[in-house]
C-alpha cells in the first residue's frame, strides 16, 4: 500500500536523500522536465534525473530514429529504427524508475535558429531553460534563467557563526557561569574551546582598550595568553589540555568580525526585496522579513545559525553551550517568521492556516532564516539574446580568455561558427569524408566572419578548425554522457533550490578532460 | 559506481560482425578512419577498429541492493537480490548487440596473474583504497624489466574512478610508467575514527550514540545470539543500534538521532547520486577510447570535479614517488635501533602514510628456513603453530636481537593492500 511504497522510495533514494533531503526530493517529486531532442546528450540528461525521481518528463522530437542514432544512444535499440525518436526513448527511459510518469510529442523541428527562438519565449515564461550540445569531443551547456533563488547552497568551507566578538545576552551570561581559575582540572580540561577564547578575550580587552586581536602580532599575543591559561602541574610543566590546543588553533577564525557578507547585502539591496507585493515570490519575501530582523532586531547582523562544531568538551558542558546557541537561533527564526507575517499581511495574504502548514512554513522560515541567511544566493544569466547581440555580447570575457589560444573559450568559438557554417550551407563541416577538405576553408571563412561581426580581435589557431571539420558533427557517447551528468545536475539545483547553478556556459572539453564556464 | 571492474578487450582486425547495421558506427568512424591535428604519432586511420569494445569482463562479488537504483541504471527492483556482475551482463549483452560481457560474481582479489594478463585495459570502479591498491599491485606484478627498463609490451593502463557526493575523480595509471595509486596514498586519507574515550564517556554528537551502541553496547549484550556479529545491512541489527543509541543520547540530552543516521554511520555510507557517477565513468570510458585508439592524448594523468557550486574541474599529473613501496623497484629500507621491538615495526607498516598497511604478515628467512615472525590471529578459536612456538603477544615485544636478525636482514610482508609481497630490509641504526 501507500506506507510500503514510501517506506520503499526511502530505501531506494537513501543515498541521495543524504544529500538533499527529503523536502529536496519534494520539489524533484513535484517537477515536470521537458526534453527536446533525444540525442545521445538528451537521454543521458534524462536518465539522471528519471534515476533519482523526477515527478514527470516530456520528450519533443519529430525525427525518426535512424540507425546512426541507435549507435551512440543508450536509450534506443534496433527495434527503435523507422519509430519516432521521442516514443523510442520515453519508453526506454521509462523503465528506469517506476515512480517517473514519461510522455512524449512528435513534433517537427523547424530548422535554424529553434534554440534562439525557443529561448525567448522560455524567457519572457520565467521557465528556466538548459541549452545541452556535444559535437565531437567537445561538450557544451547554457544555462538561462532569469533570476534563481538558491535558498539552501550548502557551502563547503563555510565560517562558524560563534559571535564571540559581540556575544548575545544569553551567550555572554554563559560565559560569565564559567569561572576558570576555580576549576579542577578534570572541568578545566573540558571546558568548551569557546568558551576558553571568551574568557582570554575579556582579559586582552581589559589590556587593550576594548580592541579585538586585529594582525598577526596581537592574534600571536593572543596565542600566547591562552598557552599562559593551561594548568601547571607540581613540577611547573603544562598539563595536557586538548581544548587549550583547540582553542589555539581556532583563534585565527573565531575572531573573525560577524559581520554580513557582499553577496547577502545585495540580496537585500535588490528591487523585490524593496517592494513587497501580493505577486512577490516567497525567497524575497522571506529575505526582506531578514533585513527587517537585522534592522530592527539583530543590531545590523543576521540571526543566529544556531550550530557549532564539535569540540573536546564533556557532554554536559558542550550539550549547554550547543543549546545556547540553538534557542538564540529558534528565538531568532521566530522573530523573522513575525515579519514574514507582517509583510504577508501588509498585501492582503493570509498565512498559511493549520497547526500542519505552520509548522511547515516556520520550518521553511527556519531553513531560511538560521542556517542558511548567510548563504542566500541569487544567480541571474543574461539571455540568449545578450550573448547574441553585437550591442551586448560580451566581448571582454571573450577576447581576455583567448590570451591563450588554447582556452576553452576557442571552442565555444568554434561552436559558434559551426552554427554559421550550418545557416550558410544547411549541413555541418566535415559530415561525409569528400566534404572535409573543403569545408575546412568554407568554416574558416565562417570563424573570421564571426569575429569580425562581433569585433573580436583573437585569432584562432588553425588547428581547432581543422578539429572541428573533421568531427563531422559526432556525438561520440562517451562525452554525451559527461554532459548528461554535469547537465542533470544542475537541473536538479535549479528545482530543489539547493546548491549553486552554474553561470551561464560551461564547456568541457574531453581531449584534454579539462573544463572552463564563462559568464557571456 | 558500481563497486567493480570492468576488464575489456578490444578486437583487432576484424571486419564487421553480424549485428551490424547501417550507420551503426557513423559517429564513430569520424574519429576512427580520419586523422586530425590531436591525434597521436601513432595513430593509423583504419576501418579495422570499427567494433569497439566488444569483449568485457566485469569482475563484481556484491549483490543488488535497492539503495543502488537511484543510480546503478542496469539494474531494477526485479533484479534486488542477484548479482551485480551477472545483472550487468545481461543487460547491456541485450542492449548492445554484438557486445560480449562476461560476468565474474567474485573478488578481485579471487584472480590471479595468469586472468589479469589477458587484459588490454583495466577499468575500476572500486569501493576501496584496499581493492584499488591490491589491483594497482597486481598490474605492477605483471611487469617485465629488462636492465632496469620496463618492457613497454608487458603494460596494462589502469583507469581507475571514484566518487562521493557531488565530488570525484578519474586517473590514468600506465603502471611502472605514470604515478601509481601507492605514488599517491597521500591523497586518500585514513579514515577518521571518533576516539574510544569520546565514545565510552563523553558523547556530544549523536554519532557518538551510535558507535557507543555499535562498538561497546553490541559485543556486549550479543542481542542476536552468540557470535552474531552486527550486519548493517540487516534493518533488525540497525533498529537495534538505532534504540540503544536513543537511550544513550537521552540520557545526555543529545538530539538528532534518526534511522538514518544510525544507518550511516554504521554502513559508513557514502552519499551518492546518478550525475556524479555518470560524469566520471564517462570520463573513464573516454579514456579507455583513448587508449585503444591513440585517437587523442591520454589523461595525464588525474582529474578532480566537483559541482557543489557551478562546475570544477582540476587537472594535473601526479608525480611518481621516488621509492614508492609499490612501483619504485627499490628495496625498502627499514631503519632501527637494534632495540626497536618486533612491535615497533608492526606499528611502522601500520602507521606510515606512505605504507598504511592493515594486517601485514612477515616472514623471514632464518639458518636457511623460511620462518613466520608475524600473523594476526583472527580467530582466537583456531590454533597455530609459531615458528618460535610463542605467542604472537609475546612475540612482539622481542627485539631484534632476540630474535635472531642481523642488520640487512630481508623481511617479506604480506598484506591485503598488495598482491605481492613487499620485500623490506632490516637497517639496524645502532
Amino acid at each position: 500500500g501507500m506506507a510500503a511504497n514510501k517506506a520503499a522510495k526511502e530505501q531506494k533514494y537513501d543515498r541521495q536523500l543524504r544529500l538533499w533531503g527529503d523536502h529536496g526530493q519534494e520539489a524533484l517529486e513535484n517537477a515536470h522536465v521537458c526534453l527536446v531532442n533525444a540525442t545521445a546528450t538528451g537521454t543521458e540528461i534524462l536518465k539522471n534525473l528519471v534515476l533519482p525521481g523526477i515527478g514527470a518528463f516530456t520528450i519533443v522530437d519529430g525525427h525518426k530514429v535512424s540507425g546512426e542514432d541507435v549507435g551512440n544512444n543508450f536509450f534506443l535499440s534496433t527495434n527503435s529504427i523507422g519509430k519516432n525518436r521521442a516514443q523510442a526513448a520515453t519508453e526506454l527511459l521509462q523503465e528506469l524508475n517506476s515512480d517517473v510518469s514519461g510522455n512524449f510529442v512528435e513534433e517537427v523541428r523547424a530548422a535554424g535558429s529553434t534554440c534562439l527562438r525557443l529561448g525567448a519565449v522560455l524567457w519572457n515564461a520565467e521557465v528556466p531553460f538548459l541549452v545541452c550540445r556535444t559535437y565531437g569531443l567537445v561538450g557544451c551547456m547554457r544555462l538561462v534563467v532569469r533570476e534563481h533563488t538558491v535558498v539552501e547552497s550548502h557551502p563547503d568551507n563555510a565560517l562558524e557563526d560563534l559571535r564571540l566578538d559581540q556575544p548575545f545576552t544569553e551567550l555572554k551570561n554563559h560565559i560569565d557561569s564559567y569561572d576558570l581559575d576555580s576549576m579542577e582540572k578534570k572541568d578545566h580540561s573540558h571546558t568548551p574551546w569557546i568558551i576558553i577564547v571568551a574568557k582570554f578575550l575579556e582579559k586582552w580587552y581589559s589590556e587593550h582598550n576594548f580592541q579585538m586581536p586585529k594582525n598577526y602580532k596581537e592574534k600571536e599575543a593572543f596565542r600566547e595568553l591562552l598557552r599562559q591559561g593551561i594548568l601547571k602541574n607540581e613540577n611547573g610543566a603544562p598539563e595536557d589540555e586538548e581544548n587549550f590546543d583547540e582553542a589555539i588553533k581556532n583563534v585565527n577564525t573565531a575572531l573573525n568580525a560577524t559581520k554580513i557578507s557582499s553577496t547577502v547585502e545585495d540580496i537585500f539591496s535588490c528591487d523585490l526585496c524593496d517592494n513587497i507585493t501580493a505577486q512577490t515570490p516567497a525567497f524575497w519575501v522571506m529575505a526582506r522579513a531578514v533585513r527587517d530582523f537585522v534592522r530592527d532586531d539583530g543590531n545590523g547582523i543576521l540571526p543566529v545559525r544556531g550550530t557549532i562544531p564539535d569540540m573536546i568538551a564533556d557532554s554536559e558542558k558542550f550539550i549547554k553551550l550547543q543549546n545556547v546557541y540553538r534557542e538564540k537561533a529558534l528565538q531568532d527564526a521566530s522573530v523573522v517568521s513575525k515579519h514574514v507575517e507582517s509583510l504577508l499581511q501588509s498585501v492582503g495574504k493570509v498565512c498559511p492556516p493549520g497547526y500542519l502548514l505552520i509548522m511547515k512554513f516556520f520550518k521553511c522560515v527556519f531553513i531560511i532564516s538560521g542556517k542558511n541567511a548567510a548563504f542566500l544566493r541569487v544567480v541571474r544569466c543574461r539571455s540568449l539574446e545578450e550573448e547574441y547581440s553585437i550591442e551586448s555580447v560580451n566581448k571582454d570575457e571573450i577576447t581576455s580568455c583567448m590570451d591563450n589560444p588554447d582556452s576553452e573559450m576557442v571552442l565555444y568559438l568554434m561552436l559558434r561558427s559551426i552554427d554559421r557554417f550550418y545557416q550558410q550551407h544547411s549541413h555541418y563541416p566535415g559530415v561525409y569524408d569528400y566534404q572535409v577538405e573543403e569545408d575546412i576553408s568554407r568554416l574558416k571563412v565562417c570563424v573570421n566572419s564571426l569575429l569580425q561581426e562581433y569585433g573580436l580581435s583573437v585569432s584562432v589557431k588553425d588547428d581547432y578548425i581543422h578539429e572541428f571539420c573533421r568531427c563531422g558533427s559526432a556525438e561520440p557517447h562517451t562525452v554525451a554522457a559527461f554532459l548528461g551528468g554535469c547537465a542533470a545536475q544542475e537541473a536538479i539545483k535549479i528545482i530543489t533550490q539547493q546548491f549553486v547553478p552554474f553561470n551561464n556556459t560551461f564547456i568541457y572539453n574531453a581531449m584534454t578532460q579539462t573544463s572552463a564556464t564563462f559568464q557571456l | 559506481m558500481a563497486d567493480g571492474d570492468e576488464l575489456m578487450a578490444v578486437d583487432e582486425g576484424h571486419v564487421a560482425c553480424g549485428g551490424d547495421w547501417d550507420g551503426r558506427w557513423n559517429h564513430l568512424k569520424k574519429f576512427l578512419e580520419r586523422s586530425g591535428p590531436f591525434t597521436l604519432p601513432d595513430f593509423e586511420p583504419g576501418t579495422e577498429a570499427l567494433s569497439g569494445f566488444r569483449n568485457i569482463h566485469v569482475v563484481d562479488m556484491d549483490t543488488i541492493d535497492i539503495s543502488n537504483l537511484n543510480r546503478q541504471f542496469l539494474f531494477r527492483s526485479k533484479d534486488v537480490g542477484r548479482p551485480k556482475a551477472e545483472v550487468a551482463a545481461e543487460f547491456v549483452n541485450s542492449r548492445v548487440p554484438g557486445c560480449n560481457v562476461t560476468p565474474h560474481c567474485q573478488k578481485i582479489q579471487d584472480f590471479d596473474e595468469s586472468f589479469y594478463r589477458k587484459f588490454h585495459i583495466i577499468v575500476c570502479g572500486l569501493d576501496s583504497v584496499i581493492a584499488r591498491r591490491w589491483m594497482n599491485g597486481m598490474l605492477i606484478s605483471l611487469l617485465n624489466y629488462e636492465n632496469g627498463v620496463v618492457d613497454q609490451s608487458t603494460i596494462i593502463p589502469l583507469i581507475d574512478g571514484g566518487t562521493e557526493g557531488f565530488k570525484g575523480n578519474a586517473r590514468v595509471i600506465l603502471p611502472g610508467m605514470t604515478a601509481c595509486i601507492d605514488c599517491t596514498l597521500e591523497l586518500y586519507p585514513p579514515q577518521i575514527n571518533f576516539p574510544m574515550c569520546t565514545i565510552a564517556s563523553m558523547p556530544r554528537l549523536p554519532e557518538h550514540c551510535i558507535e557507543f551502541a555499535r562498538i561497546l553496547q553490541w559485543p556486549k549484550e550479543e542481542p542476536f545470539g552468540d557470535g552474531v556479529s552486527l550486519d548493517g545491512d540487516n534493518p533488525e541489527h540497525i533498529q537495534w543500534v538505532f534504540m540503544k543509541a536513543q537511550e544513550r543520547a537521552s540520557e545526555f540530552n543529545i538530539t538528532g538521532v534518526t534511522y538514518r543516521l544510525t544507518q550511516g554511520v554504521v554502513k559508513r555510507v557514502i552519499p551518492a547520486v546518478a550525475s556524479t557517477n555518470a560524469v566520471i565513468a564517462a570520463a573513464c570510458a573516454t579514456e579507455a577510447f583513448k587508449i585503444a585508439t591513440s585517437a587523442y592524448v591520454t589523461l595525464n594523468n588525474y582529474l578532480v570535479f566537483s559541482d557543489v557550486d557551478g562546475l570544477y574541474t582540476y587537472t594535473f599529473e601526479a608525480e611518481r614517488k621516488e621509492n614508492c613501496s609499490a612501483c619504485s623497484q627499490v628495496p625498502q629500507d627499514l631503519q632501527f635501533s637494534s632495540s626497536a621491538k618486533l612491535q615497533d615495526v608492526l606499528q611502522y607498516l601500520t602507521e606510515s602514510t606512505s605504507l598504511q598497511m592493515k594486517s601485514p604478515a612477515i616472514t623471514t628467512t632464518l639458518q636457511g628456513k623460511n620462518k613466520t615472525l608475524y600473523l594476526q590471529v583472527i580467530n582466537i578459536k583456531r590454533s597455530l603453530v609459531f615458528s618460535f612456538s610463542l605467542s604472537p603477544s609475546v612475540l612482539v615485544s622481542l627485539t631484534g636481537a632476540e630474535l635472531g636478525l642481523a642488520d640487512g636482514q630481508e623481511l617479506a610482508v604480506a598484506d591485503v593492500t598488495t598482491p605481492q609481497t613487499v620485500l623490506f630490509k632490516l637497517n639496524f641504526t645502532s
